[in-house]
């Protein structure tokens, strides 16, 4: 298969006061059409970083990324995002936030009729036909997501980019998250980066699982490669050999080799990244 | 219907849904009755204190004396509308009579020149303090975008608004005044020169709060909204009109609000001042006056005033139930 991503020899420094801090040094990745890629790693080993620079929400500092072989310079709907805390437009309904996507991307390829097929097509395949005509906030937080993922396929993506898309779920939503997004995957094999930190949603969902190691100079420790067959079920997987040695081979990796020790030259540069990251958090807060 | 209800709910269960509507009627009547016990004691405390001050107009004006000016201030307004009625019949009566006896007499229509009675002048100041107020929006809200989305133009600016934003609008007023005088020439103007006046008083008072808040709530906009609109690649003018505008929209209502409340404020010292037609004329015209009356009509306009502005913040706070999405900004 083709590689459609490539993510070429990534570098990311970031200016603070105290000089620069280097978050991502090399990394390199390659991407085929209709992969399904996991981004794991310690909480501020610069995952978000890496699906930034991929949507360009972010540049890199040295290296770039290729999709067809074309350097993204800007954030386009050809790599849609999902984000953590859904992001949907609190003023929108569910229709309408999908409709702002597809209006932008298919402004003068679809009809309007069109256009209302696809957006009711889309609510449909995350199974949230029934709420097209509510708020947000008159929703669930699985619900919410449903609906992030919905606009995000609306835009018929190249690849797919999700940012912990099921972290601020409980564990039952989350499941039925999961169960719902490979089924969705079956139908649409899309070229898929997702982050987590859920080792169980790693293996069950991936293709490749990436692992990365801690920051600062985070970089790509070791690729884990899934070839279990689909459709996986997790009932059926839980006493699998195949999948207990992938998922013991990401837990290896994350607390033998990658064990987080909070020396004080690491915890100072982890706060710099941890102050962004609060900063997104309260943003979205409020 | 809720008499019907009760009684089916209370067949059913009486102890505890009789509890529940006990609750509920005690919570509906204390949110009436509160405040009506409230304003009862203004009341008693203000007889009181009012018939223990005695002025050289005659004693303080109690909670009487002003209902009795109520009723007087309305009869005036009848009259003079009256009066002005009489006038035009009679203008009318006198030119057929010239047209009947020389059908080549040109009519001559002359517009009443009556005193502005109470009534008219509240109609004057709302209509001042309402177009100031707009002509302020319009200027502010595309400005505290504009100041908002950019950093640069932020720090430029933020310097003047932090210098201007404590200056009484009555500094203004003398220059606004002499700068009207000088440049509103027209033979035959549009609006009276005290009502532009007035006008950019009230649009002077009214910017400020208005673009700190639209400029606030634009630069606090959720990151991750703004993201969606860079993934989405939404033209510029697409993001400030379906992103940027609605975001911040309970910032501006909170500025608009704020902004309101002064400009009310502001207009009556302005009219005062400046003997502008309006309420704070017809305070200032009262004071000058003198008679036994005078206070207790002031003391009138004094709750007329307080009254108009509750309910224009009123006004502004039913807009933004209805126009804003997070309901939960749209309280008191």
């Amino acid at each position: 298969m083709s590689i459609i991503l490539d993510i070429s020899k990534v570098d990311m420094v970031f200016p603070t006061p105290k000089g620069d801090f280097t978050a991502l040094k090399g990394v390199d990745l390659q991407i085929k059409k209709g992969e399904f890629i996991s981004l794991i790693g310690h909480s501020g080993c610069g995952k978000s970083t890496v699906l930034n620079i991929v949507a360009c929400l972010h540049r890199a500092t040295l290296g770039g990324v290729l999709l067809h072989n074309k350097e993204v310079t800007e954030p386009g709907p050809e790599r849609a995002v999902v984000f953590q805390n859904h992001s949907l437009l609190p003023w929108l309904t569910a229709y309408q936030n999908i409709e702002l996507a597809v209006k932008q991307v298919f402004k003068n390829k679809m009809s309007p009729a069109e256009m209302k097929e696809w957006i009711e097509h889309n609510l449909r395949l995350v199974h949230m036909d029934h709420a097209k005509d509510k708020r947000p906030d008159e929703i669930s937080g699985g619900m919410k997501q449903r609906i992030g993922i919905a606009r995000a396929l609306a835009m018929k993506p190249e690849v797919l980019l999700m940012d912990e898309p099921f972290g601020a779920l409980d564990a039952l939503t989350r499941a039925h998250m999961q169960d719902s997004l490979m089924e969705i995957q079956q139908k649409l094999n899309n070229t898929v980066i997702m982050i987590t930190h859920d080792v169980d949603e790693a293996v069950l969902l991936s293709d490749r699982i990436v692992m990365m190691t801690n920051g600062p100079a985070a970089t790509i420790g070791e690729i884990l490669d899934v070839n279990l067959p689909h459709p996986r079920n997790r009932l059926a997987l839980a006493e699998d050999v195949e999948y207990n040695r992938l998922r013991s081979a990401v837990l290896t990796f994350l607390y033998e080799k990658q064990r987080k020790v909070e020396t004080i030259p690491i915890s100072e540069a982890t706060k710099t990244t941890a102050k962004t990251q609060t900063k997104q958090n309260t943003s979205s807060v409020a | 219907m809720t008499a019907v209800m009760s009684k089916k709910v209370l067949g059913l269960a009486p102890m505890s849904n009789n509890k529940m509507i006990r609750s509920f009627i005690s919570e509906k009547a204390q949110a009436l009755i509160l405040p009506m016990a409230g304003i009862f004691c203004f009341m008693l405390l203000w007889s009181f204190t009012a018939s223990s001050i005695d002025t050289s107009l005659g004693k303080f004006p109690g909670p009487s004396a002003v209902a009795t000016q109520v009723v007087n201030l309305i009869d005036e307004h009848n009259a003079e509308r009256d009066k002005e009625d009489a006038f035009y019949i009679r203008q009318d009566a006198r030119n057929k009579l010239r047209m009947a006896k020389d059908p080549s007499y040109q009519p001559k229509v002359r517009i009443y020149t009556g005193k502005e009675t109470f009534l008219d002048q509240i109609f004057t100041s709302l209509v001042t303090v309402i177009s100031g107020f707009l002509v302020a929006a319009v200027i502010a809200i595309p400005l505290g975008i504009a100041i908002g989305l950019s950093k640069t133009l932020n720090t430029a600016i933020n310097p003047i608004i932090q210098i201007f934003k404590p200056v009484s609008p009555l500094a203004w007023l003398p220059i606004v005044t002499m700068v009207v005088s000088a440049l509103y020439v027209s033979p035959d103007p549009m609006f009276a020169k005290s009502f532009i006046t007035s006008l950019i008083t009230v649009t002077l008072c009214s910017l400020w709060p208005m673009v700190i808040n639209t400029s606030f709530g634009v630069a606090s906009m959720n990151q991750d909204w703004v993201n969606v609109s860079k993934v989405l690649s939404l033209p510029k003018h697409v993001h400030i009109q379906k992103i940027v505008l609605p975001a911040s929209i309970p910032a501006i209502f909170t500025g608009m609000r704020m902004s309101l409340g002064i400009a009310w404020m502001v207009l009556i010292a302005a009219e005062m001042l400046a003997q502008n037609p309006g309420l704070g004329k017809f305070v200032w015209d009262e004071f000058q006056n003198g008679s036994s009356q005078s206070l207790s009509r002031i003391m009138t306009a004094v709750l007329t005033i307080g009254l108009i502005g509750y309910l224009l913040d009123r006004t502004m706070l039913q807009l933004q139930r209805i126009l804003s999405w997070d309901k939960s900004s749209a309280q008191l």
